[in-house]
């Protein structure tokens, strides 16, 4: 008995938690797009009406709305985030005697909250007594900042709010990969005569390839899952200016109450984060044969 | 002949000297980049606490960035015990002991859980194990929103709804994925002659676990904990999803504050809860920063 | 259990696969009580994976294996009286040295005074009494090695698992250590089963010598029989340093007397007497064959042991003394061939020397199948 004890322990450790994940993962997925086919309202319904609700969703303007900003969002929230990221992270790296209370500055913005962090940025942008008023407090009088409130431009402040959150965090990744780059590559280099700029040009950031396909993973995963931003920083408005996917979602779901809207929403979001996701797991997984 | 050796030598030293300065230029330039880089990670943080300390009058007649006339905390009073969030207003002490009573358990469960399963996924692997992980791992990274409602409707039928232990489960159950990650990352770095030699010394799967395998863990313990206290008391999107007023956690009520329609917009309260909620995870941050920067490679770094 | 021996280990008709892949075929081997067997063979060729289903850390996926007379099918590590060293020396890292060793006993619920006596019994065999409340992590390599050798003797097992323990070791203390080792099997008159892929370290501690290829094992003798009679010529290969010439040569018989033929560089042949009968070269005929032959058997003519050696010219292409004893390089049958000569002779390389091939010590092996033939 305690020898058959002995021998299942590893799965009977394991099985709760992996039971956990089949269940409330891949069954609640399941579920979701079991009933993104379906014509549930209020409630959820579970006879098949075919794809109706994507119907709906490519008619529905907030939609288009919503995907139209996820991609602005997204490609300037990672193109900055990693610009800069990479910026400070080569800075960093010139033997800098102050860098550790610096990246400690860079990267604290990390540990906050997207809800305070939004309720920061908020006030500091908005249009009345923010940024705009110290821009005339400085003489420059007739300075108008009114992006939070500009339909065509509140979703921009949620760049410059996420850029902000996160670019620390991307120089911690550059960071750790210059400094793992071979010195001796870079010393031969520097022997020959090569330029410190050449250097990073042509050794160190293409052999950081790795790094930038973890740092593009995390920061889209991130901006594809990005809600508690847009709720704090602009409520999704004005009007649904600034809807991304995951907050039309919790709208359809939570106070609109058409369920079947939410589920299909939410299928379409987690079909995009699948084809980001599962190519880069399985490469990581992947046995690796040395 | 001996004035030409005295000409190349002066400007050997002329030509050093402008090497010398080019130099203390690059460096100051780069200094300089880096102080502007800092306030502007800075500015924020500034602007909060600053504002946090000013009465609404100097906030409508001051500047942004200008300090404060006389330092008043009221407004910090007022934020921890008399913010109206909705109809309620108590502040933002109630929901800051609902986030508390809410990441102790769910910190502490799914570490547990992820130090077993790693132990497990790295020394004692089966057939099928590795996929096992994969499985868990992608649980790490699906968009939240595709679980919320089936959830919702699980919770509700646990007779879970709105309380404090559904989002504990909640917590835990997605969770699990990263502390699982981070143990087993861990644990694939130790030989695996150690778990046989014990084996031939007579100990089982649990006594090696313990006797072992937990000593040997501080530090991924410290760094889970910290990664996993982080994501919870950040969490807005469960909070808001599944919890009702008397149990939302301090994101949620933060949120409320700043979104409350009551009375006059209160920027200094605003702020000052914003602080209120953001303590903690800071407190932790500049304590144990290099554990907390651990967590960030390591949850984005290799599976 | 199908016979009753006094073994203390015998193995039968072992397979090992992962998965689809077989690492061990078909192993038959055995020991007698107080005997030192040494596993050889190069990386990978499943000397771990056997090592670790004689401690039942792997299943087997055919055959038995007996430990003290006793099936040990389904019998886990703990309870088959066995100890093991590992390569790594896997000590338990957050324990001393002294919790390392008694963990075992202390697991098994031993009586505290009786752990504390064995401790010191072994700490005081070993010499590392003074180390007992270090952490691993504050010892040399040599001393590591001494604590997980500690905790296998504190077992006192019927049988000892050595995985390459020597090997993390610089030089002098691998000599140093495996001179130990020699010591303490002597004076404990254990029985063990050694790994090792060091040819060297299998030739000092053996009193039986096992070696392996791919998974099967090649020969099983004692050392001196490895050594001048080698089964095939991976084992010829394999075991001795610098390794056995292995040259290409044609073997005539001619009624009573054989002769080999070796293809020289400059077009000639040299030609060897050879007085044992080749096996598949029956009355007269001729036989494409290799010739095996170690350096210290292609002498120089002064050398004591080049009496009965058969003189030749050679070209000399290189020369490498090496202190007790000078090599040379010389080419044969297409082949380098190196001789081993006395440290004072003189040879100097693109010159030609004399040097004597003594064939009663050679080996013949069949040039397809590599198995030996005389
Ligand atoms: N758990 C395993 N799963 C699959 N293959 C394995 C496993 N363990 C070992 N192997 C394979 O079995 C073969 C034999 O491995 P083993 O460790 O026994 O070699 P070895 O002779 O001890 O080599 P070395 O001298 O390098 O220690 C190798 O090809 C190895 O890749
Ligand atoms: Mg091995």
């Amino acid at each position: 008995m305690t020898e058959w004890l002995e021998k299942h322990a590893p799965k009977m450790v394991l099985a709760p938690s992996f039971i956990a994940i089949l269940v409330f993962v891949y069954g609640f997925i399941g579920w979701t797009a079991y009933v993104s086919f379906t014509r549930s309202k209020l409630l959820p319904k579970y006879d098949l009406k075919g794809t109706i609700q994507y119907e709906r969703l490519a008619d529905s303007p907030r939609f288009e709305v919503a995907l139209t900003n996820l991609a602005i969002f997204g490609v300037l929230f990672i193109l900055f985030a990693t610009i800069i990221g990479l910026t400070l992270a080569i800075l960093l790296d010139q033997k800098i005697r102050t860098e550790g209370p610096l990246r400690t500055i860079y990267l604290y913005p990390m540990a906050l909250s997207f809800i305070v962090t939004g309720t920061a940025w908020k006030w500091i942008l908005n249009p009345g007594l923010g940024i705009e008023s110290v821009m005339h407090d400085l003489g420059w009088t007739d300075f108008a900042f009114n992006w939070l409130v500009d339909p065509n431009l509140a979703i921009y402040t949620v760049v410059i709010a996420g850029v902000w959150q996160s670019s620390g965090f991307v120089m911690a990744l550059f960071l750790a990969g210059l400094r793992s780059v071979d010195n001796e590559v870079i010393r031969a280099a520097m022997v020959d005569g090569v330029s410190t700029p050449r250097i990073y040009m042509s050794i160190i950031i293409p052999s950081m390839a790795p790094i930038f396909l973890s740092a593009f993973i995390v920061l889209s995963h991130l901006a594809i899952k990005s809600f508690d931003l847009v709720i704090a920083l602009t409520g999704g408005g004005p009007g649904y200016a600034t809807d991304m996917p995951a907050t039309f979602m919790y709208a359809m779901a939570f106070s609109r109450g058409d369920i079947g809207q939410a589920a299909s929403s939410a299928t379409v979001m987690m079909v995009i984060v699948t084809a980001i996701i599962v190519p880069y797991l399985y490469s990581e997984l992947r046995p690796r044969h040395d | 002949m001996t004035d030409i050796s005295v000409n190349s030598v002066s400007s050997e030293k002329n030509a050093a000297r402008i090497r010398l300065a080019q130099r203390i230029a690059l460096r100051f330039g780069l200094y300089a980049m880096l102080l502007v880089f800092a306030l502007y990670y800075l500015m924020p943080l500034f602007v909060m606490l600053t504002t946090s300390l000013k009465s609404l009058d100097e906030i409508r007649t001051g500047s942004l960035l200008s300090l404060p006339r006389d330092i008043d905390f009221t407004s910090w009073a007022t934020a921890w015990s008399g913010a109206c969030t909705g109809i309620q207003c108590d502040g933002l002490q109630p929901f800051f002991w609902n986030s508390v009573l809410l990441s102790v358990p769910a910190v502490f469960l799914s570490t547990l859980l992820g130090a077993v399963n790693g132990y497990v996924l790295a020394q004692w692997r089966f057939k099928g194990s590795n996929i096992l992980f994969a499985l868990m791992l992608f649980g790490c990274f699906i968009p939240f929103q595709v679980v919320i409602l089936p959830m919702a409707i699980v919770l509700g039928k646990l007779q879970l709804a709105g309380t404090i232990g559904g989002l504990v489960l909640v917590h835990v159950v997605y969770g699990i994925g990263f502390t699982t990650l981070f143990f087993r990352n861990f644990y694939v770095t130790v030989p695996q002659e150690l778990v046989k030699a014990a084996k031939v010394d007579g100990a089982g799967f649990f006594r090696i676990f313990y006797s072992i395998f937990l000593p040997i863990s501080p530090p991924i313990i410290v760094v889970t904990v910290i990664w996993q206290f982080t994501q919870i008391w950040n969490d807005f999107l469960f909070g808001v999803s599944f919890s009702q007023a008397g149990t939302q956690p301090i994101t949620v009520a933060l949120n409320n504050i700043v979104n409350s329609t009551t009375g006059v917009k209160e920027y200094n309260v605003d702020m000052a809860a914003a602080i209120i909620a953001a303590l903690p995870t800071l407190i932790v941050y500049v304590v144990a920063g290099k554990y907390f920067i651990r967590g960030l490679t390591a949850g984005s770094v290799k599976g | 259990m199908t016979e009753t021996t006094q073994s203390i280990l015998s193995i039968e008709n072992l397979d090992k696969s992962f998965g689809a892949v077989k690492i061990l075929k078909d192993i038959n081997v055995s020991i007698e009580p107080g005997e030192f067997l040494v596993l050889v063979g190069p990386s990978g060729c499943g000397k771990s994976t056997l090592l670790n289903c004689i401690a039942g850390l792997e299943e087997s996926t055919a055959g038995d294996i007996n430990i003290g007379g006793r099936s040990m099918i389904g019998v886990a590590p703990k309870d088959r009286d066995i100890a093991m060293v590992f390569q790594s020396y896997a000590l338990y890292p957050t324990m001393t040295v002294g919790k390392n060793i008694t963990f075992g006993m202390k697991v098994r619920g031993t009586p505290e005074a009786e752990q504390q006596a064995k401790l010191n019994e072994v700490a005081t065999l070993l010499q590392i009494d003074h180390l007992l409340d270090r952490k691993p992590s504050q010892l040399s390599g040599g001393q590591r090695q001494r604590v997980a050798m500690g905790r296998a003797l504190v077992r006192d097992p019927q049988l000892f698992l050595f995985d390459e323990p020597l090997s993390n070791l610089d030089a002098k203390l691998r000599v140093e250590m495996r001179t130990e080792i020699k010591r303490l099997h002597q004076t404990l008159g254990a029985s063990i089963v050694y790994v090792t892929h060091d040819q060297i370290e299998a030739m000092t501690l053996a009193t039986k010598i096992v070696v392996m290829k791919d998974g099967v094992i090649q020969q099983v003798g004692t050392p001196n029989e490895i050594y001048n009679h080698p089964a095939n010529m991976f084992v010829a290969d394999f075991m001795g340093s610098p390794s056995m010439n292995l040259i290409p040569a044609q073997a005539t018989s001619s009624g009573n007397s054989t002769q080999i033929s070796i293809a020289r560089a400059a077009g000639d042949e040299l030609v060897l007497n050879f007085d044992r009968e080749i096996s598949g070269l029956n009355g007269s005929g001729s036989k494409e064959v290799i010739l095996g032959l170690r350096p210290e058997n292609i002498t120089d003519p002064l050398s004591i042991v080049a009496q009965s050696g058969q003189l030749a010219d050679c070209q000399i292409d290189v020369v490498e003394p090496a202190g007790s004893d000078t090599f040379v390089v010389t080419s044969l049958g297409g082949k380098q061939v190196t001789a081993r000569l006395r440290a004072d002779a003189e040879v100097m390389a693109g010159q030609s020397a004399s040097l004597a091939f003594d064939l009663t010590k050679a080996s013949v092996f069949e040039p397809d199948s590599g198995a030996r033939i005389a």
